[in-house]
């Protein structure tokens, strides 16, 4: 089910009564979610990302602005008449019902023609059950089930009643980091299986970089980017998106653009043609450094951790907003560790350059 | 390790003294009085051992009143006051304004003497040279005819000790219930809401599950509560309840040991004993019932 925002917009009051100003969780969201993708709501704590979903759940109403699923308006809907499955980030698995009465809970809340009989009540359960691989847990309660296993009777619960759209709220934050990588493939193949249009909240950028098909970027309520995440890797619109995604984060520089050349420190380090004079930001992303002996860019050698598959060169330099400047080359590459500085050319399409005041993007040719 | 357990006892000391004197001991002494027959308190002699006692206060009319008494006002009074503080703790997590206020008018009574508010249910009930009482006022308003609730029927005294009863114990239950409805994560509801449950469903199918094991706290200290009820009569009643055919079962005890018939022991003994035994079995009852019932 496509899922469409128009103008969508949630003001809440002030917690502080004192102060009359109200917090815009969510502002002005404008965008078409196609159908039966895997969508990665990013932002990091407190940007609003929550408020969304609710918001696309029927948890929330909205101030202004409209929510639509396929051609229908579904903004005075509520959540259980709008066709949504939710999975909360601590799960909400009722603790005194087992797993196959937890998923079967929806089942029961059909009324007229909808109405199941337990026979069939049971079926679907087991089924969903199966497409999760819990079948063989559903005679336990949560309590007596690990936090991956709960996970999955969340989603078996929020996907019984086949909903149109399927929502995840932080939906891997309760779990460990190994179990984490692979709950996401889980997610991503479930997906995948039932095709549903699936939009999940995350402020882990690796998460959400690696299993959905679109994501969007917010900050303070505002969508910054949005697109298919290599897009928006690659081509970042402003400093707050380039600097959120990608670990190792970005290298940010202050930096000043001069006749169409880039200078950080005083080297000319890059052209940077049609870019207009004055002081920027240089933002460098940790794969566009090329080690290089006659290399523009120079930078005091801290030491370099080896990966194997490549190096991370870990140098420091007074114009870098970072603690240390990272870049990752290939283990190919022998940086003499000795050398108390080193040198690197920078890859034209690695670094991207943001206004010093509106931080938006300043576009430069490549020269190709 | 052994030196570990000395010290251990050595600060359990204080407590097993004070626990052994003014509890262990008086309890023991209480079987001791229950099955010593014909006791003279003054000679501090007995006739013999056995149940006479107990027999005796079985077939006492005074004793079978105050049961009945008890009985009728832990039955009327547990359901009727958790129920009521149940609907007012979730009509109070379900507001926003108002709340704190309202959690204060509610919790009130709790703070006030019971004497006081015994005070003020004479007022409401009892006749006097000057006047029948305020809700006596109300009945007449709507052309009813007036009750003596004070001294009147049974059924009329028994409404107003319930009511007292009811009254005073509920603002302890609202603000155990309030908290208790404040800790079941929003989320549940939240979840239960997208799941398509109605608010009904919502309430008895999610949440009352949630505060289940609060809800049998609450109905197992208010049995227990309800059959030590005494003080709660002697405010409406006064002292002579036995005359007033309003005693209860801790009252007849009392006047055994001290009321106008009083000085017999090993009577009243013999009826705390039995009043323990029906707290023990009742209270045991719901601990079964809430193992089976209270999942988590």
């Amino acid at each position: 089910m496509r899922v469409v925002l128009e103008h969508l917009t949630k003001r809440f009051p002030n917690r502080n009564r004192k102060i009359k100003t109200e917090v815009v969780a969510v502002s002005d969201f404008n965008f078409e979610i196609p159908d039966g993708k895997l969508i990665g709501l990013l932002g990091p704590s407190g940007c609003g990302k929550s408020t969304a979903l609710n918001l696309i759940c029927g948890l929330e109403t909205p101030t202004e602005g409209k929510v639509i699923f396929g051609d229908e308006d579904v903004t005075g809907l509520p959540p259980d008449k709008r066709g949504v499955g939710m999975v909360f980030q601590n799960y909400a698995l009722y603790p005194h019902l087992t797993a196959r009465q937890n998923i079967i809970f929806p089942l029961t809340n059909l009324k007229g023609a909808e109405k199941l009989t337990r026979e069939e009540m049971n079926a679907r359960a087991e089924k969903v059950a199966a497409l999760v691989q819990i079948t063989e847990l559903l005679e336990r309660k949560p309590g007596e089930m690990s936090g991956g296993q709960q996970q999955r009777v969340a989603i078996a619960r929020a996907l019984v009643k086949t909903p149109r759209v399927l929502l995840l709220d932080e939906p891997l934050s309760n779990l460990d980091a190994r179990l984490r990588l692979q709950t996401r493939e889980e997610i991503r193949k479930i997906q995948r299986e039932t095709k549903v249009t699936t939009i999940f909240v995350t402020h882990d950028q690796e998460e959400a970089m690696s299993i959905s098909d679109l994501i969007i970027v917010m900050k303070k309520g505002v969508v910054q980017q949005f697109g298919a995440p290599q897009e928006v890797y690659d081509d970042p619109a402003n400093l707050f998106v380039a600097q959120f995604l990608g670990t190792p984060a970005i290298n940010t520089f202050d930096a000043e653009v001069k006749d169409g050349r880039l200078y950080i420190g005083g080297a000319a380090v890059l052209d940077v043609p049609g870019a207009r004079d004055g002081k920027v930001y240089a933002a460098v992303r940790p794969e566009g450094f090329i080690p290089d002996p006659d290399g523009p860019f120079e930078s005091a050698l801290e030491r370099i951790e080896i990966m194997g598959r490549d190096t991370t060169v870990i140098s420091s330099h007074p114009d870098c907003a970072n603690v240390t400047v990272r870049s990752i080359v290939s283990s190919e590459n022998r940086i003499d560790t000795a050398s108390p500085s080193v040198r690197f050319r920078l890859k034209p399409f690695k670094v991207f350059l943001y206004d010093r005041d509106t931080e938006e993007r300043i576009r430069f040719g490549t020269g190709d | 390790m052994k030196k570990n357990s000395f010290k251990a006892w050595l600060y359990l000391l204080p407590a097993i003294l004070f626990l052994g004197i003014f509890m262990v001991y008086p309890l023991v002494d209480v079987l001791i009085y229950s099955l010593e027959e014909g006791y003279n308190s003054a000679s501090q002699t007995s006739t013999g051992v056995g149940l006479y006692n107990f027999s005796y206060v079985l077939r006492d009319p005074f004793f079978l009143q105050a049961l009945k008494n008890t009985f009728l006002l832990v039955i009327i009074t547990v359901p009727l006051s958790t129920v009521l503080s149940l609907l007012i703790a979730y009509g109070l997590s379900s507001i926003k304004k108002l709340r704190e206020l309202f959690q204060t008018v509610y919790f009130l009574p709790y703070v006030t003497n019971t004497l006081a508010v015994g005070l003020v249910f004479m007022i409401l009930f009892k006749k006097t040279p000057y006047s029948d009482g305020m809700v006596n006022a109300l009945i007449h308003l709507f052309g009813g005819e007036g009750v003596d609730f004070i001294t009147g029927p049974y059924w009329a005294k028994m409404f107003v000790l319930c009511f007292y009863t009811i009254w005073v114990v509920m603002p302890f239950k609202i603000l155990i219930l309030t908290s208790a409805l404040a800790s079941v994560n929003p989320n549940y509801q939240k979840a239960a809401r997208v799941d398509g449950a109605s608010g009904t469903k919502i309430f008895f199918k999610i949440t009352l599950p949630m505060i289940s094991p609060t809800l049998f706290y609450l109905i197992i200290t208010g049995f227990i509560g309800a059959f030590k009820a005494y003080s709660d009569s002697v405010a409406l009643f006064g002292t002579n309840l036995n005359a007033a055919g309003m005693n209860t079962i801790v009252g007849y005890v009392y006047d055994m040991l001290y009321g106008e018939g009083g000085g017999y022991p090993s009577f009243a003994s013999a009826a705390a004993l039995i009043l323990f035994l029906i707290i023990f079995t009742i209270t045991c009852v719901n601990l079964i019932i809430r193992r089976k019932k209270v999942v988590f």
